[in-house]
């Protein structure tokens, strides 16, 4: 047996699945967020039933790629006698989503109609009779809350009653039909604008709009920057420091201090000048360890200085120094900020109204305005960025979208490198390599959109109502980010730095920095060991940030790589999502445009930067 | 009594729709997002030479392009 949820796009489908299985799936106030079913698991009756969240649909006509899959999955629902569908309809727009219920109920598939958002009915001053609903469509009706879970009892309880074609009606006579039952079950009474009806309106017309979107980014921007900041100088990077190092320390003289095992797990060691607290470089011979990690060191000129024995968190590249710091303590933090804010945008219902707002500017770049969205989840991580481009209506559209996104929006993780890298030297590190990228993805899309054939297809979406971010939805919602990042990065991250590890000892990478030097050196400006982080850059791109930091490179340099490292390919993840969604084809084109654009212009930043 | 087209009504004005030009396609997808004959919309926001138009009906807002409300004929007092 297995249940679909299908409805409307944004009535809360992926709520209820999963209040029923359990499973966490993403919901935001926009609709489209469903792009690809999810399978999940509960128990009825003592028996394991398959449930599936599907994305949102208005009619069973397709006009996207993810209505697409909501079609499929319930032709494919119809084979079996024992499926049914959970038909979320939402009780403030009875009307309209009774339209894609009366087609659900002339399929062969037994439903049952699950009045979602009833919490919201009292709020705009709506009433329905939910008997007399049931009675008239001859399936169970059940009110529901999904944010509280008011009413998913009841649901469980009334599966077994749900039916099929309990609702004869002439395909002509559809709307009157819906006129008719609407009338005999909902009283509206008349409502005063709230404030945010109020706030809807402005924050849509462009005279009001603009300047309420340029603060909200703005206010964004500072906020993530400012979380993301404290967090790591108060909380992440003294967890570091204090406590970790002492036992990598302690580990590493365990280890004796070098070896191969070693230099993996721990990495490289530094020797720190006791009395100063610097590095120090150029040492002839060390002495024997006097305690603990302290030594006496000899250096170039003769003298004998008291030295510590330490790790270097961003230089040592070991798989327990490096390796846990960069996703932990450089990334983890922005990526919480990021998606704190992220997810509040998401819920309040203000992303729509920012595809509106950009509208026009987006028709330039061959897209509307709704692609800002794919755009924004990519500036998290590109993987659910391209994934989202399923929401656009055709192919070319989609190409678009889904390669300016690969090539220019650096992922969060990555952007946090910069900061962590760049950031140092303030708005003149900063800026060449943002304000590049945004350049790069202006001019590369107006270029698309001249060249590929074909149109760019209107705008046509449904404004949800602004709503108050439930808390504890948006909670949940960001720690699921949270460890989707550990649980995808870690693995990752602590790969590459095994890789790097073995290309050095094996020579691998003096070999390649050889070999390509003439465009590593030749055209970018950059020295030999760079082609490392352009190799790790294919698994992940934050880690290939944090092989720059080694390097000693100058801050141009360190422009140039960071805006090559974002361009030239995405990571494998995206990479793999990118191959299924647009199909091998396209995505070698895509390739090829990327590899390109990055060498000329991380070559043109060599001719301009100074 | 006057029928214009969604794109050349004022901001804020309420007219009932009449016909919807274009292509089956297209009235379909309108239709399922509550703009059909018969029902009263009203126009929140939008340019009258180009850009999207946004446009309440019952409880739900749409966006919808330009060349789009050009081809919603709607009857304003
Ligand atoms: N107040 C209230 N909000 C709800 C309820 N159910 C869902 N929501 C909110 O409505 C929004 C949409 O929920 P989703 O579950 O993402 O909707 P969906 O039907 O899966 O949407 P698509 O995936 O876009 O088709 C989210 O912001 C939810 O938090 C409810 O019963 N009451
Ligand atoms: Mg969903």
């Amino acid at each position: 047996m297995k249940i679909l949820l299908m409805g409307n796009p944004n009535v809360g489908k992926s709520v209820i699945f999963s209040r029923l299985t359990g499973a966490n799936v993403i919901a935001s106030n926009y609709p489209g967020t469903t792009v690809e079913f999810t399978r999940g698991y509960m128990r009825l009756n003592g028996e394991r039933v398959e449930v599936i969240d599907v994305p949102g649909t208005y009619t069973l006509e397709p006009t996207s790629r993810a209505e697409q899959v909501a079609v499929d999955m319930l032709k494919e629902a119809k084979d079996s006698s024992d499926n049914i569908v959970i038909d979320v309809v939402d009780a403030t727009n009875l009307e309209r989503n009774l339209n894609l219920t009366l087609q659900l109920l002339k399929q062969d598939i037994p439903i049952l109609i699950c009045l979602n958002l009833w919490d919201e009915t009292k709020h705009v001053g709506i009433k329905i009779d939910v008997d007399k609903l049931e009675e008239i469509l001859g399936v169970p009706v059940i009110p529901t809350c999904a944010l509280s879970g008011e009413g998913i009892a009841q649901l469980i309880k009334r599966l077994p009653d749900a039916k099929s074609k309990t609702y004869e009606f002439d395909e002509e006579d559809r709307w009157s039909e819906i006129g008719k039952i609407v009338e005999s079950v909902e009283d509206i009474t008349h409502r005063h604008h709230t404030f945010l009806d109020r706030l809807g309106e402005a924050s849509i017309k462009p005279a009001t709009g603009i300047p309420i979107a340029v603060g909200i980014l703005a206010a964004s921007f500072a906020i993530i920057r400012f979380i993301g900041e404290s967090l790591i100088a108060y909380l992440f990077e003294p967890i570091f420091e204090h406590l970790w190092k002492p036992v990598i320390i302690r580990f590493s003289a365990i280890l004796g201090s070098g070896g191969f095992i070693h230099d993996i797990l721990v990495g490289k060691l530094f020797l720190l000048n006791s009395e100063t607290e610097e590095f120090i470089s150029g040492i002839v011979q060390t002495g024997k360890m006097i305690a603990g990690n302290s030594v006496v060191v000899k250096t170039i000129t003769g003298e004998l200085i008291p030295a510590e024995v330490t790790i270097d968190f961003t230089q040592s590249m070991g798989l327990l120094s490096t390796g846990l710091f960069v996703p932990f303590a450089m990334v983890l933090p922005y990526i919480i900020a990021f998606y704190l804010i992220l997810s509040f945008l998401e819920d309040s219902g203000y992303l729509p109204r920012l595809g509106v707002l950009l509208d026009n500017f987006m028709h330039r770049l061959g897209l509307h305005g709704l692609s800002i969205i794919p755009m924004l989840l990519g500036l998290g991580c590109n993987v659910p960025g391209a994934l989202a481009t399923r929401v656009l209506e055709t192919k070319r559209e989609r190409f678009i979208a889904a390669t300016l996104m690969a090539i220019a929006i650096p992922c969060m993780a990555q952007i946090a490198m910069i900061f962590g890298l760049v950031g140092k030297y303030g708005i003149k590190g900063l800026f060449p390599v943002f304000g590049t990228l945004f350049v790069v993805w202006f001019l590369l899309g107006i270029a698309m959109a001249k060249f590929l054939p074909g149109e760019s297809p209107e705008i046509f979406v449904e404004i949800p109502p602004y709503r108050i971010p439930n808390i504890r939805a948006l909670l949940k919602k960001l720690w699921m980010r949270t460890h989707w990042f550990l649980r995808e990065a870690i693995p990752f991250v602590l790969l590459g730095v095994f890789i790097i590890n073995v290309l050095y000892s094996l020579h691998v990478i003096d070999f390649f920095g050889r070999i390509f030097s003439p465009v590593v050196k030749g055209v970018l400006g950059l020295p030999g060991e760079a082609v490392a982080a352009l190799i790790i850059g294919f698994l992940r791109k934050d880690i290939a940030i944090g092989m720059l930091a080694p390097l000693g490179l100058s801050i141009k340099q360190l422009i140039i790589s960071s805006v090559v490292l974002t361009m030239y390919f995405p990571c494998v993840a995206t990479f793999a999502v990118l191959v299924k969604e647009l199909g091998v084809k396209e995505m070698l084109k895509s390739t090829i445009i990327m590899v390109l654009s990055a060498l000329l212009v991380g070559g043109a930043l060599n001719l301009i930067l100074r | 009594m006057v029928i214009i087209n969604l794109s050349s009504m004022r901001n804020g004005q309420t007219g009932k729709v009449t016909g919807v030009g274009g292509g089956f396609g297209l009235r379909r997808r309108l239709e399922a997002l509550g703009i059909r004959v018969g029902v009263n919309i009203t126009k929140v926001s939008g340019a009258t030479r180009r850009g999207p138009v946004v446009v309440r009906a019952g409880n739900t807002t749409v966006a919808v392009g330009h060349g789009m409300a050009r081809r919603i004929r709607v009857e304003v007092v």
